[in-house]
């Protein structure tokens, strides 16, 4: 067994700090060692989307990262989307829409639309389906998700015009 | 006791009421199996054949059992006293291979379970596996199911040579006759391909074996957690009251998780013997190669008609891909695509002869539609082939052939008996959302500019709320119990197992307008076989259909119970219950519900006849199934340079009988609709000549993307079914079955011009690229 590392980061805005052994996965750090379960995993190499954070802004499928990498990083996790005790206008939009069906691939979904929310903020349609080609849900069709995302879109347009 | 005037609650069914499921699953707050941790749990991880089929030479696992935090190895010889995964399914003359939990001394396909290691980690147990030492006497194997049946391939197992699983054969009225009297005959071989079910949650197992109480507690992603139970408890020899079955929160099933898989048996066995917890989450890797795969089928249709378009009979061969094995319900999915040959039409002269193929490949099983979108597929495309030939319009050959109105309940040339139709409703709306005329008019532009336009339309039906309970393999009812506490609020506990269908709020809406009570008064809980009655589980539209229907007959009961203790409270004989209360007709006094349950449980005073408390368990039979049906158009253009088939428009006018909530309808449609379409241009399982399977990850299996489903315009026609007291039919298949071929018959139609009659799926670019290029050659 390889001795383990010690990490420190930002997850959510909290410094958290854990140890990993080298060849552990951020996902597998996230959901193991520090209880944040909601990140999920769909396949483990980088093709679903379901581990989806964000790393210093960056999205990410937290699968093909290392554990060891997050040191000095700040990572966004859906469990981070949310803004206190409201919801996020995302997570509001998938309730009212219903964008989601067994939700295991929600979390990612979320994550990877507020990044791109927070890049641009009008995104069209294809703009958006292209965005959320690297997440995969075999439940909706994506029209619903589709639309929760417009309609995040406009009011959070709104709410900062 | 008050007296207040009764407000009229507004109903909540047919509302498009928000998920209750949804909070704990937009914020990461939901348990699924992944996240049980429970104290001092072990990791397992499992070898499997990378070869199709070969013997066990040697099998050495001590370098794996030395390994530092390996705690245990066990192979096939170690589980000698666990029964055989069991084929639940029975055909006459069936030939059923044993499928023990761990191979023995030879494998039948890749990914065939042969030892299992137990660690500290999922790491340190993945790098036990690789410490285990095979040597293989690889053997030929075949993955083709036409090639396994024709007499000069490998057998699969070596007691059957001919590779053949079963002979089903069904036949009705007088086909021969139908034949001699045709003016026309067309017909097709039409394939409907492997497919991977791809839950985005893949399968997984928490066991845990209470070693004071011999009691095991098993958490699996399970459709049918009492079956499962049943069944565990037989091959693991245990009471079946000291096995409890969860199925904690799901990541989607499509019918990928009704059944009893060699690992769930294999947690339980090793959680019993290491004494501890053990957790084991199948890879994606391991999902492609060893969770069920859907349709695999070869049919050969000849359909008989007159030249007005009268279709007379059908003929099918089909030769069903079995796999190695046969999971739970194998052998009995062809015979589903059977009976749903007619389709929406009246003729009555129907033979269908299915073979069922061994090839070393992992089991067919229930994929969404199960047999049902393979049967559509076939005749849908079949009466648009006929309606080439005899030059109809493929509109005017469905209204010639459908069932009329005045026909239901219709007997079928199958010996189904439909509930309720008509069929031409939601053809003609869909015909009138599109303009169809007005497509024409495109269509015909187009071919004069040299683009290849298609108008693509399928009027499907299908066999929903399984079922009878004569007609399903462990009976096909459902179950409710509710509940009202002292204090008045209300707990439904469902014999049903959804895992994102929603019912969590459909049930509490069908609660809440029944008691006339808000819909924060009720809590629905399922999946647990502790806690819940026994129950079949979630799998054929039957959650609503058959478990909402058992919930209505249950609150029918508690109602009448609650009006007895009304009726001692108000010491009156004349009232009502309505709006979460009592009335007294004469005097308008009332009595609240938390009153008359409160009274019950307090019991000081007991109506005549009536027992104290306020629970009620219903378990109901349906009398029949369900018929829902519709009509999908699809829009297509496809690009004459790469050969990709680009979606324009696609409608969906579903008849699913009444909808209790259109929110969560229009979801499991768009999802169908989704899934139709990826069979239809993209998905394909791919196995090789040695029967690898070449498309064995996500990067090659092409489930479709964001960027790859189009808008789905949607509406409904309403005919209630009479067979269940909410006239529902079920929705969880309809898109998937409409879909492919109403795309098929749309690339077909595009392609007409080139002289082209018929392509089978997926019809990737590559595949319409050569054809392009050969019709042009």
């Amino acid at each position: 067994m390889q001795s383990k590392v010690h990490v420190q980061t930002t997850i959510n805005g909290e410094p958290r700090e854990f140890l990993c052994e080298p060849r552990q996965s951020l996902l597998e750090c996230l959901r193991d060692t520090l209880g944040l379960t909601g990140t999920k995993e769909g396949c483990n190499d980088g093709n679903c989307g379901a581990c989806t954070v964000t790393m210093d802004g960056r999205v990410v499928t937290s699968c093909l990262v290392l554990g060891v990498e997050a040191a000095g990083a700040e990572v966004t996790t859906v469990e981070g989307i949310a803004r206190g005790s409201a919801l996020h206008p995302l997570q509001r939009a998938f309730l009212e829409n219903a964008a989601l069906q067994c939700g295991i691939c929600t979390p990612g979904f979320l994550v990877a639309a507020n990044a791109l929310l927070e890049a641009e903020p009008d995104p069209d349609e294809q703009r958006i389906r292209l965005w959320l080609a690297n997440n995969l849900c075999r439940c909706t069709g994506y029209d619903k998700i589709i639309r929760a995302v417009q309609q995040a879109a406009r009011e959070m347009r709104g709410a900062n015009a | 006791m008050a007296t207040t005037t009764i407000t009229k609650t507004e109903p909540l069914v047919g509302k498009r009421i928000r998920r209750r499921e949804d909070p704990r699953l937009i914020t990461g707050a939901a348990t699924y199996v992944d996240d049980i941790k429970l104290p001092g749990m072990y990791h397992a991880a499992i070898l499997r054949s990378p070869h199709g089929a070969a013997r066990i030479a040697a099998l050495d696992i001590s370098r794996a059992a030395a390994h530092p935090g390996v705690v245990a190895v066990f192979t096939g010889k170690d589980i000698t006293g666990v029964g055989p995964v069991p084929c639940g399914a029975s055909l006459p003359g069936l030939r059923v291979p044993v499928h023990t939990i761990l191979a023995q001394d030879r494998v039948y396909f890749v990914g065939h379970p042969v030892a299992v290691v137990v660690a500290s980690d999922r790491y340190i147990a993945r790098d036990g596996v690789d410490l285990i030492d095979v040597e293989w006497d690889v053997l030929p194997a075949v993955s083709d199911p036409e090639k396994a049946i024709a007499g000069d391939a490998p057998a699969v197992h070596p007691e059957w040579p001919d590779n053949i699983a079963f002979h089903h054969h069904q036949e009705n009225g007088n086909v021969d006759d139908a034949f001699a009297q045709a003016e026309v005959v067309v017909k097709q071989r039409i394939t409907s391909q492997r497919l991977i079910p791809t839950a985005m949650e893949t399968r997984g197992v928490v066991a845990d074996f209470q070693t004071g109480d011999k009691a095991l507690t098993l958490y699996s992603s399970t459709q049918v957690p009492h079956l499962l139970r049943t069944l565990i408890a037989l091959m693991l020899g245990l009471p079946e009251n000291k096995t409890r079955v969860v199925a904690p929160e799901m990541g989607g099933g499509f019918g990928s998780k009704l059944n009893v898989y060699a690992e769930e048996a294999l947690m339980g066995f090793v959680a019993m013997k290491i004494g501890k917890p053990v957790k084991w989450i199948e890879s994606r890797r391991e999902n492609y190669l060893t969770t069920i795969h859907g349709r695999g089928h070869v049919d050969y249709f000849e359909i008989a008609a007159k030249r007005d378009g009268t279709i007379l009979g059908m003929k099918l061969k089909l030769i069903q891909d079995i796999g190695a094995y046969h999971q739970l319900l194998t052998p009995a999915i062809p015979t589903l695509s059977v009976l749903m040959m007619p389709g929406l039409y009246k003729f009555q002269n129907i033979r269908a002869h299915v073979v069922g193929a061994f090839t070393n490949c992992v089991p067919t099983d229930a994929y969404r539609g199960a047999g049902r979108p393979e049967a559509t597929h076939g005749i849908e495309r079949m009466v648009d082939m006929l309606a080439a030939e005899i030059g109809m319009d493929p509109v005017e050959i469905r209204l010639k052939n459908f069932v009329a109105n005045e026909q239901f309940p219709f007997s079928t040339a199958t010996g189904l008996v439909y509930d309720s139709g008509n069929y031409a409703a939601p053809l003609m709306k869909a015909l009138d959302l599109v303009d169809y005329q007005g497509l024409r008019a495109q269509q015909k532009k187009a071919r004069e500019e040299g683009r290849l336009m298609g108008i693509g339309i399928s009027t499907y039906g299908e066999i929903c709320a399984f079922g009878p309970s004569p007609a399903t393999p462990a009976g096909g009812w459902e179950s409710a119990t509710v509940k009202i506490d002292p204090t008045g609020k209300v707990t439904v506990m469902t014999g049903a197992c959804p895992h994102g269908q929603g019912e969590e709020t459909t049930f509490a809406q069908i609660t809440a307008d029944e008691l006339g009570i808000p819909l924060d008064d009720i809590h629905v809980i399922r999946g647990d076989t502790a806690i819940v009655q026994y129950g079949i589980g979630t799998f054929g539209s039957r959650g609503t259909a058959v478990g909402g229907a058992a919930l209505y007959f249950a609150l029918q009961e508690v109602k009448a119970k609650l009006k007895r203790y009304g009726a001692m409270l108000l010491e009156s004989d004349d009232v009502s219950y309505q709006g979460g209360q009592c009335v007294c007709n004469k005097t308008g006094r009332t009595v609240s519900l938390a009153e008359m349950s409160g009274a019950s449980y307090r019991a000081m005073k007991l109506p005549p006849n009536t027992s104290p408390g306020m629970q009620v368990t219903n378990f109901w039979e349906p009398p029949n199934f369900t018929f829902p049906f519709g009509a999908h158009i699809a829009v297509t253009e496809i690009d004459r340079e790469t050969g990709a088939v680009q979606v324009k428009r696609y409608f969906a006018v579903d008849d699913i009988g009444n909808i209790i909530n259109p929110l969560i309808v229009d979801g499991q449609l768009h999802g169908g609709v989704a899934q139709g379409l990826g069979q239809a241009l993209y998905e394909q399982a791919v196995y090789d000549e040695n029967a690898q399977l070449v498309t064995g990850e996500l990067m090659d299996y092409a489930v479709p993307k964001a960027t790859m489903v189009p808008w789905i315009e949607s509406d409904h026609t309403v005919t209630p079914s009479p067979v269940n007291p909410l006239g529902v039919k079920g929705v969880g298949e309809a898109g998937t079955i409409g879909c492919s071929p109403a795309m098929v018959n749309s690339v077909v139609d595009a392609l007409r011009p080139l002289g082209v009659k018929h392509v089978d799926m997926p019809m990737t670019s590559e595949k319409i690229w050569r054809i392009l290029n050969s019709a042009q050659a």
